[in-house]
């Protein structure tokens, strides 16, 4: 059953062809059989996961299970969970255990979802391929040679490997999408404010969302109904409607119009991948759709601006891992200075150090106005090219990242090549949009996934365009083989 | 050389509101270190913020006590920097589109003039925990209960030119504050601190000079006392040829001592930028109109009030509209004694030095305004006298009885007006005082006056205070002078 769909094992449990218990047996199994060399969790919470399980199980018999009653899923390791250590994936955090729970898990544990533990990630949140982990890189199920993607590498190679029935993600620039798209599952990064953001261990504030990595559509619509929603603790969050996801997947594609920036199609694109997304195109023309080539002008811009919002604003979230109330401690400080300064140089990763460094710069009197207020200027001219776009195309699609999955330390030493890969999902951020990515096909022989950007708190849309893709593919039902 | 000081106020107000500023933590003073900060206040990893709506509400009303523009958007913004006690490793705060604009206070000084000190802008911020660094053995001990209270910072332009403007602002500030019921105004417990901006330059001269900033005074003594000291300091070291530089100096009050804090080389680059937690704060018309609606009067309107109502002096006005208490008080004891000048007294005089003596604030007194207004209504009535009056109050504040009435009747404090009674003592008092009588009949005319007080004196002895001073004067007058 561990192979089977959110959809389908809901079912299952419904009619009780399974238990919760069993299901979530069969997944925690697994994670002992393959993620010793996968390295997708930090933390299993196996007593705890059956101590749900039952709980989940009782729930059904008394009449009150919903679509996640009983659906063990896997959480990326910057939600707070009451009791259970938060890491960031960072050193700083190994020995921090909230006292309370975040929006996000705390609705999956109203709804009665299992968890089976955290998911391995860059730290904090901080790169696109799972290689910046204290606690060790995540390999991609389906060449352990490669990165997964970050990210939320742990919970997309967790979800590809079978090892959890979904997983909950967090993407500032791409970290659901790219690392969904590389690990062959579904990724949705839904409308900025569309998920609360409280309880989520902040990088980039005003960038940051949460949202479902499942292996179909089907299985994010259950999941995001699950998630979304007003929050009166988190400002930046919408009080917007909440429709049922699920209700519209199967919805006629007729008519709609697909918008293909230009700007996404060129030589920086890997021409394996570009294929992939063109065949995928054309099976939305079968399906009713009509293409349009749109402009994004602005469309390269998204990377120095990124990379100079999201440093900043971590610059400043990441000031309170300064070793005085919680978190890494340097051994034997000698006065104020000294504890700052060791206790966030031992207790912050590489990378991490080079954004607050950047960010700080960014910010610094004198450096303001030409680089985070110009930022800000440019992450409105990338709105505008969106919202321009919109009204000549339902929703914009294009690859997730120039290449599938790249070799597992290729790009270790070249940060800034790093960043350039992350160019076709960062614009979806600034402009705070939702988007999807589906499994596509193969490139070298790494998945690749189809990017569907939509326009703000149109999830529902594009879930059903995606979920139509996948009722006339299989690439989504394909797994890793793995030993 | 004539010097010319020019003073700027920058004035911390903490906000009345139940909880913080950003979360549900109480703001009661004088808990047990860290009981009152919860997740948000501690700066955990993925807490935010929520505004509480009600400290936008106190900041509003400021700025509509003080005839400023409201900023109808106004933005937060995090000032970065690494302190043990700030949580966060930021200031929530404003700077560049704060809530309150441009506005102004005028002030009385002690000669009548009165002075308008203009305000640059005030804005809103959360307030940082305490260090604590006795009692932990070489190490500091961080109390965060503080940390997340609301607070409005106050800018002045640099308009005041005094110790005693600078005091009249401060004090004017404390009852705008306290009127309009958004700060608590117990500047011992923090709720009011200054920090003050001096510069002295040659009289005539236009630019500025060189300013020091002594932070965080909390009463008008010290900031007055300050002041003193920091100009006198910048004075002579100009005098002596130096220089002063720019820097942030504390000034102990306990011991008068000032020193430098940090020079301006010395200041961190706090990296504003707005905070991406919180969106603007939006404020709409029909809620300035519902917090219009609902301003109380203020000390201005107030003062002027008592003048043309009550027909009090502009310095007993001032001082009577200054705080809401007073005034509130009053005004009940007026209603109770019908007597305006004389409830005016009172307060101004035996109530107030009563609760000086005592380090107590008028809602503390013992003496109600129902008690003081049946007392003075009895003086008012000739049941009392004035002298006897300051009796019957001491004993309404030692508490030992409820009601002026209560006392007089109690302690036979009742004035004697019966003439036939009044007649007799006066008889006594010649009597026994002939020799004196002679001399005031020898007497010429305009030196009886003076000498008829020794026989009034005579009389209310007697009388252990109890007759009518108006009556004892105008029988002896008639008895004597025959």
């Amino acid at each position: 059953m561990y192979d089977k769909t959110i959809a389908e094992q809901s079912r299952a449990l419904a009619s009780g062809e399974i238990s919760s218990v069993e299901l979530t047996q069969s997944y925690l199994d697994r994670i002992k059989q393959y993620d010793g060399d996968i390295n997708s969790f930090i933390t299993v919470t196996e007593e705890l996961a059956l101590k749900q399980a039952k709980a989940a199980d009782a729930l059904r018999t008394a009449g009150n299970a919903n679509a996640m009653t009983g659906i063990p899923v896997a959480h990326k390791d910057l939600f707070c969970t009451e009791g259970v250590k938060t890491s960031c994936g960072s050193k700083m955090l190994d020995n921090f255990i909230a006292p309370y729970e975040s929006t996000v898990t705390g609705k999956f544990k109203d709804a009665g979802a299992v968890m089976l533990g955290k998911t391995n990630m860059d730290e904090f949140a901080m790169g696109s391929s799972n290689e910046n982990s204290h606690y060790g890189p995540v390999k991609n199920p389906w060449d352990k040679s490669a990165i997964p993607g970050g990210s939320s590498g742990g919970s997309a190679a967790a979800v590809s490997a079978l090892l959890a029935a979904g997983a909950t993600g967090t993407d500032t620039g791409g970290s659901i999408r790219q690392p969904a798209s590389h690990c062959g599952i579904t990724g949705l990064k839904p409308t900025y404010g569309r998920v609360s953001r409280y309880g989520m261990v902040a990088y980039a504030s005003s960038l940051d969302q949460a949202g479902p990595m499942t292996r179909s559509a089907e299985d994010a619509a259950i999941m995001l109904n699950t998630m979304a929603g007003f929050d009166t603790r988190d400002s930046t969050c919408l009080n917007h409607e909440v429709p049922d996801y699920t209700a519209s997947l199967n919805d006629s594609l007729e008519g709609l119009t697909i918008g293909l920036p230009k700007e996404y199609f060129t030589a920086g694109l890997d021409s394996e991948v570009e294929q992939q997304i063109r065949n995928a195109i054309a099976e939305y023309e079968k399906l009713g759709a009509k293409v349009k080539e749109v402009s994004l002008p602005n469309a390269e811009l998204c990377i120095p601006a990124y990379y100079v919002i999201a440093p900043a604003e971590a610059s400043s979230n990441l000031s309170r891992f300064d070793g005085v109330r919680f978190g890494y401690r340097c051994e034997d400080p000698k006065d104020l200075m000294d504890l700052y300064i060791r206790s966030r140089s031992e207790g912050f990763g590489e990378e991490v150090k080079r954004r607050i460094i950047v960010g700080t710069y960014a910010l610094s009197a004198g450096y303001y106005d030409a680089y985070y207020r110009k930022a800000q200027q440019i992450r409105r001219l990338i709105r505008d090219d969106f919202l321009n776009a919109f009204k000549e195309c339902d929703v914009i699609m294009g690859p997730n990242a120039p290449t599938s999955a790249f070799d597992l330390g290729s790009m270790s030493n070249d940060p800034v090549a790093m960043y350039l890969s992350d160019i076709y999902t960062l614009s979806v951020n600034l402009a705070g949009l939702p988007g999807l990515s589906v499994p596509a096909g193969m490139a070298n022989n790494r998945p690749v996934g189809l990017q569907i950007i939509g326009q703000h708190f149109d999830e529902a849309r594009l879930l059903n365009i995606g979920h139509c893709f996948q009722q006339a593919t299989d690439w989504h039902q394909k797994s890793p083989a793995l030993v | 050389m004539q010097w010319e000081t020019v003073i700027g106020l920058e004035i911390h107000v903490q906000l009345a509101t139940k909880t913080k500023i950003f979360s549900g933590a109480s703001t009661a003073f004088g808990a047990a270190p860290n009981t009152q900060a919860c997740a948000v206040d501690l700066g955990l990893p993925g807490i935010l913020p929520v505004v509480n709506e009600e400290a936008i509400n106190m900041a509003i009303k400021f700025g509509l006590g003080i005839d400023a523009e409201i900023n109808k958007v106004n933005v937060f913004e995090r000032k970065n920097y690494f302190y043990p006690d700030l949580p966060k490793g930021y200031q929530t705060t404003q700077l560049e589109k704060p809530i309150v604009g441009a506005g102004h206070v005028d002030i009385t000084l002690t000669d009548g003039s009165t002075k308008r000190i203009r305000v640059h802008h005030a804005h809103l911020e959360e307030d940082a925990g305490k260090s604590l660094h006795e009692d932990f053995h070489g190490m500091s001990g961080i109390d965060l209960n503080r940390a997340g209270t609301p607070l409005i910072e106050i800018v002045t332009e640099p308009d005041i030119r005094n110790a005693e403007e600078a005091v009249a602002f401060a004090k004017k500030l404390h009852s705008i504050v306290t009127t309009l019921g958004i700060c608590d105004g117990e500047m011992s417990q923090g709720s009011m601190r200054f920090d003050v901006n001096v510069s002295v330059r040659p009289k005539g001269q236009k630019e500025l000079g060189t300013r020091t900033e002594t932070k965080n005074l909390n009463s008008f003594k010290f900031m007055e006392a300050a002041i003193f000291k920091e100009v006198e300091r910048q004075i002579e070291l100009i005098e002596d040829g130096g220089t002063v530089i720019q820097e942030t100096r504390l000034y102990n009050g306990d011991t008068g001592e000032a020193r430098s804090m940090r020079s301006k080389e010395e200041a961190n680059d706090y990296r504003y930028f707005p905070c991406p937690d919180l969106l603007p704060v939006i404020i709409d018309d029909s809620r300035l109109e519902k917090l219009k609606a609902e301003m109380p009067e203020m000390p201005d309107a107030k003062k002027a009030r008592f003048i043309t109502d009550f027909g009090l002096s502009d310095y007993d006005a001032e001082i009577l509209s200054a705080d809401q208490a007073t005034a509130h008080y009053f005004e009940a004891t007026v209603s109770v004694s019908d007597d305006a000048k004389l409830s005016a007294n009172w307060i101004m005089g035996d109530l107030s030095k009563s609760l000086n003596q005592n380090g107590m604030s008028i809602p503390e007194s013992p003496v109600s305004a129902d008690m003081l207004g049946g007392l003075i209504k009895r003086i008012k009535d000739n049941t009392i006298s004035g002298k006897i009056a300051k009796e019957v109050f001491e004993v309404l504040w030692q508490g030992e009885c409820s009601t002026a009435d209560e006392v007089i009747e109690k302690k036979g404090l009742k004035q004697v007006t019966d003439t036939g009674a009044i007649e007799a003592m006066i008889d006594e008092v010649l009597a026994s005082n002939a020799q004196q009588v002679e001399n005031y009949r020898a007497a010429p005319e305009d030196k009886r006056g003076k000498m008829i007080g020794f026989f009034v004196g005579q009389c209310m002895k007697a009388s252990k205070g109890k007759a009518n001073p108006g009556m004892v004067n105008q029988i002896l007058k008639q008895k004597l002078d025959g």
